[in-house]
């Protein structure tokens, strides 16, 4: 018997690890299909109730930036300061704005 | 009345036991990593209905005896699991089948035992392992379907094995004094009203994974009253070695 | 050319100053393989981890001490799967590093060579062996390399119960039956010189040690891990009666540090070398594992396959 002829797809994996939060990357693993996928990540991710929810994606599917690019995505940002509340002061009388 | 209570329950966990043992056996052979984690987690759920169940049962007994006296100090003619859940593992494709076919029937047991009023103990721990079946019965099934309707190779070897396993079916649905007197007290319907719906569901599944019903009319029976296949004497034997051999040990 | 020094300076800079290195930055070939081979041996370790282990799942003596051991074995599949992803964001699928290790290509830890005996091996192994790993990954939660260091977050946050379910079988023993005793100090006899040799070669003589240390893959040397794992672990064999198999062991009040004696190095190069006690039973078993799943991964691929034809069939119909 031979070694299988076909790598099962890579999957990326995203829990919710509770209601409120966003779904955050966790890991990854091999699955044939999505419902496998999903049944994995239950199994792999979640063994301690981590999750209340998951999202898995083909890794083949996911578009990234370019690493190379990050100085010219990231960096205009850098001196965008007026974007953070900490950039204004204002009079210490004033309470929860 | 109380004796018989101790042996339905401890039908349930007998059968919850023998096939978390067998399933435990998989761990590090599995198919692929991932399918070793979820047949491990498959088999820690069926150890914990399988405690909760023999704890119950060994109160109710009355005897004192706790969960590790009822698995470890009962012989093989003692215990009560149905053949089934005993037969060797055979390969991914046997141990798949076996699992489905008892997720199933396991899934209509527990929704009877969680959802009646008589034994409020016995409905706590069914309700809190028909979540865990529920979930059972969709892996093994959506592996059935994915070996029934894979390749040439494994839709032949689930075949064979849905032959193989098929005349251990028909022990789930018999009933006799235990069960009848379960069924009185309004515990739980007797095991043949579960005949028809288990039916269906497996004719929707072997339709999906595109395999057919078994014709066999041999049945075997037995596991009940304790008359075993020769299986199950060393299954024991292995995983009662330890206590039997230091009897005074604490561990 | 000034591109690639461009980047390898970038690069040092990030190694400086603490930053991690993610999956798609640039990166010098050498600290790629570097860590492809130590991801995937730790990866195989793991994998091969579970076996020792799990030859005892069947035999554990109370249900409550199976359910403990097949969690905790199970962990050791996840983390396994998390090391082979981790390693997978480096550019080499997990079959490519499957079949070096079936091959033998590959290496993994040695202590996994030795066989399990008794139950108090259950208790060493989670005592010393994850002791000693312990030991050496919560500074790898601090490694350079992003996906590699929040693997080993994970499997750190797992690992904790395995070392006090070891111990928690040690003292059970050390306070039961005559036999028992025993059984827990011949347990301890076998496997305490193996879990130092786990901290690898001495600082003098391990030929990966210094590059990893200053791209901070590495953060402690072998020997002053070996250390630290022997001032912890003697006082836990005094508290529960057990005695270090050393007649060299002392205390040196000057240092604050425990000395003990010479490690017999060429028992573990032999071990290195495939010739331990389980070596070969270890790969049998792993490859036999692989291969008869086969047939079950190229089923479950197929039917992938005929699902997605089916599904695009419809779409186009429609």
């Amino acid at each position: 018997m031979s070694a299988s002829k076909t790598d099962w797809p890579l999957w990326e994996v995203f829990v919710r690890s509770r209601q409120g939060l966003s779904h955050k990357h966790v890991g990854s693993l091999h699955a044939a299909d999505s419902t496998m996928a999903i049944s994995n990540a239950r199994d792999v991710y979640t063994r301690r109730q981590e999750g209340t929810s998951i999202w898995v994606i083909k890794a083949e599917d996911i578009t990234a930036s370019t690493p190379s690019n990050k100085d010219v995505l990231f960096d205009p940002a850098n001196d965008k300061v007026y974007r953070h509340p900490t950039f204004y002061d204002l009079p210490d009388e004033l309470k929860n704005m | 009345m109380a004796g018989r209570e101790y042996e339905w329950i401890l039908r349930f966990g007998d059968d919850a036991l023998v096939l978390a043992q067998r399933l435990s056996e998989w761990c590090s052979h599995g198919p692929a990593i991932e399918e070793d984690i979820a047949l491990s987690n498959i088999a820690l759920d069926l150890l914990g209905q399988a405690r909760a169940l023999l704890t119950l049962a060994g109160r109710r007994e009355g005897q004192g005896r706790d969960e590790d006296a009822l698995a470890y100090f009962r012989t093989d003619r003692e215990y009560s699991n149905a053949l089934l859940v005993e037969l060797p593992n055979g390969h991914f494709g046997d141990t798949i089948v076996k699992q489905m076919l008892f997720d199933q029937f396991a899934v209509l047991r527990y929704e009877a035992l969680a959802n009646q009023c008589v034994d409020e103990e016995l409905a706590a721990i069914a309700s809190k392992a028909l979540k865990e079946v529920r979930y059972h019965a969709a892996h093994s099934t959506q592996w059935v379907v994915r070996l029934g309707d894979g390749t040439k190779e494994s839709h032949l070897r689930v075949q064979e094995s849905l032959n193989t396993l098929w005349p251990y079916t028909a022990e789930l649905f018999e009933d006799d004094a235990v069960s009848k007197a379960c069924a009185d007290a309004e515990v739980m319907p007797l095991n043949a009203s579960f005949k028809e719906p288990w039916s269906t569901q497996l004719q929707n599944i072997l339709n999906e994974a595109k395999l057919l019903n078994p014709e066999s009319t041999e049945f075997h029976t037995g596991g009940r009253t304790g008359r075993h296949t020769e299986h199950l004497k060393s299954m024991l034997a292995e995983m009662q070695v330890l206590p039997r051999t230091y009897p005074l040990a604490e561990w | 050319m000034t591109q690639q020094m461009d980047l390898n300076q970038r690069f040092e800079e990030y190694i400086a100053l603490d930053q991690k290195i993610e999956a798609k930055d640039w990166m010098p070939d050498a600290y790629r393989k570097t860590l492809i081979r130590q991801i995937s041996q730790h990866a195989h370790s793991e994998i091969i981890g579970m076996q020792p282990e799990g030859n005892w799942i069947t035999r554990a003596p109370s249900l409550k001490r199976k359910s403990i051991l097949l969690a905790k074995v199970q962990d050791e599949a996840g983390h396994g799967l998390y090391l082979y992803s981790a390693a997978e964001t480096l550019g080499i699928s997990r079959d490519e590093m499957l079949d070096a290790l079936h091959t033998g290509k590959a290496k993994y830890s040695s202590i996994f060579n030795y066989p399990t005996l008794t139950w108090a091996d259950m208790g060493s192994i989670g005592w010393l062996v994850d002791g000693a790993a312990i030991m050496n990954q919560v500074p790898l939660c601090k490694c350079s390399y992003g996906p590699y260091a929040r693997a080993m977050v994970r499997v750190c946050k797992e690992e904790s119960f395995h070392q006090r379910q070891g111990f928690q079988i040690m003292l059970n023993l050390s306070q039961g039956t005559s036999e028992q005793k025993d059984m827990a100090q011949d347990a301890l006899n076998r496997w305490w010189w193996p879990s130092l040799m786990m901290f690898g070669p001495s600082d003098a003589s391990s030929k990966h040690s210094k590059q990893s240390m200053r791209w901070k893959i590495k953060r402690f040397s072998n020997d002053e891990l070996r250390q630290r794992f022997v001032d912890m672990t003697v006082p836990q064999a005094e508290l529960i009666g057990l005695t270090i198999p050393d007649s060299d062991l002392k205390w040196n009040e000057e240092t604050g540090h425990y000395e003990f004696g010479p490690i017999d190095w060429s028992e573990f190069e032999q071990v290195v070398a495939g010739n331990g006690p389980c070596n070969r039973e270890r790969i049998e078993t792993r490859v036999a594992a692989h291969e008869n799943g086969a047939w079950v991964r190229d089923a479950a691929a197929a039917y992938a396959e005929k699902v997605a034809d089916r599904e695009s069939r419809q779409t186009s119909a429609a």
